[in-house]
């Protein structure tokens, strides 16, 4: 499977690229828009939240500090939701290809996967440069952050190959996940800090996977902390797990997989 | 040598009561499927190195299937396809295209997408762009191109390397007649350099002249497997039949090697069918260029009918058309024929064929297309030769009325 997967690679790369062109090409400000996306997303949460609502970041004074908790947060969550929503209806989009075209089918969710990455990566350089505007430079703690990156792929490549399966079987999947997903987002302290919750809520955090890398993100560019090693326990396996059981599932599903589209 | 072995190739689409019991399937689970249904069913054939093989049969015949699990996209329930090298698949023309890439750009990419390696792309892309011949737009984004440019980049790049089994699925018909010639001068070149083909199309000219061997499938079954005329004419005498089941199909191939194909409701039957001089009246089994000729044949209604057309058709030995039409289109058309009475129909015309053996095919219906009320239609009922007695030689099918004017226009 990864053999066949490496003889494609020219094939994925120029994939990749041809997703990254597709979605600036023609627009006026071209690459601009990784910087002013995430820019007015923030400015737009900071003026209602931190301005109307008179929300404060505990533990510390400084205006900048709710923006960035909030563009860390933000980046964490969009990486994640790209892989599992794009994974999620890749095999649907591209089922012409792969009726007609023989070719490994698993360079899909790798092309998804890799475009966000590298989308990601972009947006952090993006990030990078409004954090110095802000007056605020990460700290060492930055150092870990390529672990948050691979535990969030990881997650949101497994189950988004899983749920990317059964939604070619059952179209409802996606539409349910996009809800889920709006509800999850808010179950993970994003917006908010994690302390401002009732303490008999705060088991769900505990639950929710995606949490503890989105607290490491807020760590590692704007606390300047090292996160607890204990909170990445149940990522990292949920991770490997869901990976293992998408490639397993995917094997399996795949003779029938062309048969419905 | 056997490129292609395809054997016992069945595929099946099964539906279950719901989609967790297919899962549970997946992994092992003991499941039953609600209902299925057998695209192709039992399919077996083998193709030599340089056979060229035509598909044809209707739509939901289980054609694009067929094609599609010998390329590999779709796996056999049971049965094998076993290809001998390398195989190319044309499906869909200019699929995997990105509109935003320049042609250049999509022969590496889309090329890459069928399994060729960059090196392999670097060296073929001079060829591509020939071949292709779309000049500056090879480096203009694909969305700028009309959809005929866009058919000859897809087919460059899809034959830019030579098969060892091409499947070529209705994608010619695309494109200007100069990029078709092209296309099926480079189909024949492969074919000649060993290229096992198959080609599915409704364009049943195509399937005479490029295929040595035709597959009619109906229901996902092989309904017949022979020559092309033979497997052709049976088609066009099937869709008949499905139009009105009434209708019989007889079929067998004459000793000078045309093939007869009757077919009808035969409500109305040609009792006489007859090439004769137009001076002495008598029967010619060889015409000469030029002499004048009358077609004459004798229909006999069984039952009323309320509307009859004569058509004929008249073919080479390739089973291209040379002319064709009836009565319906010269407005001849008779009305309410009584059963018993006995109609004499004469075409009178003069030899202007090229040498070689034609047949003249008689229809007889209600309408111009046999589909509505095929009272009997017979494929290459009479067969007769031309011989060129009194021209200078000269090639093809026509005795146009040509001279050469020469003269000399300067020193």
């Amino acid at each position: 499977m990864f053999r066949s997967l490496w003889q494609y690679r020219h094939f994925i790369i120029s994939s990749i690229r041809g997703e990254l062109k597709g979605r600036f090409v023609r627009s006026r400000l071209g690459g601009l828009w990784f910087i002013l996306h995430p820019l007015a997303q923030a400015l737009i949460f900071s003026i209602v939240l931190s301005e109307v609502l008179k929300a404060r970041l505990p533990d510390t004074d400084s205006p900048a500090a709710y923006p960035i908790y909030l563009l860390s947060g933000m980046a964490a969550w969009n990486l994640f939701s790209e892989i599992l929503t794009r994974s999620m209806t890749v095999f649907i989009e591209q089922a012409s290809v792969m009726k007609k075209i023989a070719f490994p089918r698993l360079c899909l969710p790798v092309i998804v996967g890799g475009t966000a990455l590298i989308n990601h990566l972009l947006l952090l350089v993006a990030l990078f440069i409004i954090f110095i505007f802000l007056g605020h430079i990460p700290g060492r703690a930055l150092i870990l952050l390529p672990i948050g990156i691979v535990l969030i792929a990881a997650i949101g490549f497994g189950l988004g190959v899983i749920l990317g399966v059964m939604n070619v079987f059952i179209r409802d999947i996606a539409q349910v996940m996009t809800i889920m997903l709006q509800l999850w987002y808010w179950l993970t302290p994003i917006v908010y800090p994690a302390n401002v919750l009732p303490e008999k809520y705060s088991f769900v955090i505990g639950l929710n996977p995606v949490a503890p890398l989105v607290a490491l993100y807020q760590d590692a560019l704007l606390f300047n902390r090292w996160p607890n090693p204990e909170s990445l326990v149940m990522p990292a396996v949920l991770g490997l797990l869901s990976v293992t059981f998408a490639m397993i599932f995917f094997r399996r599903a795949s003779p029938e997989l062309i048969d419905v589209l | 040598m056997t490129v292609l072995s395809v054997s016992h190739l069945s595929k099946r689409y099964a539906n279950y009561a719901s989609s967790l019991e297919r899962f549970a399937g997946w992994f092992g689970a003991p499941v039953k499927p609600t209902d299925e249904f057998w695209p192709v069913k039992d399919i077996s054939f083998s193709l030599a190195a340089g056979e060229a093989l035509g598909l044809i049969g209707q739509n939901g015949a289980g054609k694009s299937t067929l094609l599609k699990l010998i390329t590999g996209t779709v796996r056999p329930t049971e049965g094998t396809a076993h290809v001998g090298g390398r195989i190319s698949a044309i499906l869909e023309l200019g699929l995997g295209f990105n509109p935003e890439f320049t042609g250049r750009q999509n022969a590496y990419h889309a090329g890459g997408l069928m399994g060729l390696s960059q090196a392999r792309l670097a060296e073929l892309m001079p060829h591509i762009e020939d071949f292709a011949e779309i000049g500056e737009f090879f480096d203009q984004p694909v969305r700028t191109y009309s959809s005929g440019m866009q058919a000859r980049l897809a087919f460059a790049l899809a034959t830019a390397e030579r098969p060892e089994v091409l499947i070529v699925d209705e994608v010619l018909s695309v494109g200007d007649s100069y990029f078709q010639h092209k296309s099926f001068d480079r189909i024949r070149s492969f074919k000649a350099a060993g290229t096992s083909i198959i080609l599915v199309t409704h364009s049943l000219g195509d399937v005479r002249s490029l295929c040595d061997r035709v597959i009619l499938l109906d229901k996902g079954h092989v309904l017949k497997d022979g020559s092309p005329d033979e497997v052709v004419d049976y088609y066009n005498a099937m869709i008949a039949t499905k139009e009105n089941e009434k209708l019989k199909v007889e079929q067998r191939r004459e000793k000078d090697g045309w093939a007869f194909t009757r077919s009808g409701t035969f409500q109305v039957k040609a009792s006489t069918l007859e090439l004769l001089d137009a001076e002495s009246g008598e029967p010619v089994k060889v015409a000469s260029i030029g002499q004048s000729l009358v077609l004459r044949l004798v229909a006999k209604a069984e039952t009323d009918v309320s509307r009859l057309v004569l058509g004929f058709m008249l073919r080479d030995r390739t089973g291209h058309i040379v002319w064709g039409t009836n009565t319906w289109h010269t407005q001849q058309a008779l009305q309410n024929v009584k059963a018993g009475e006995e109609i004499e129909f004469q075409l009178p015309f003069t030899c202007t064929l090229g040498q070689g053996s034609y047949s003249f095919s008689p229809s007889l219906a209600s309408s111009d297309t046999h589909l509505e009320d095929n009272y009997e239609w017979q494929d290459n009922a009479l067969v007769f030769d031309v011989i060129n007695a009194t021209q200078p030689f000269f090639i093809g099918t026509s005795a146009l009325d040509a001279r050469f004017v020469i003269r000399g226009v300067g020193a």
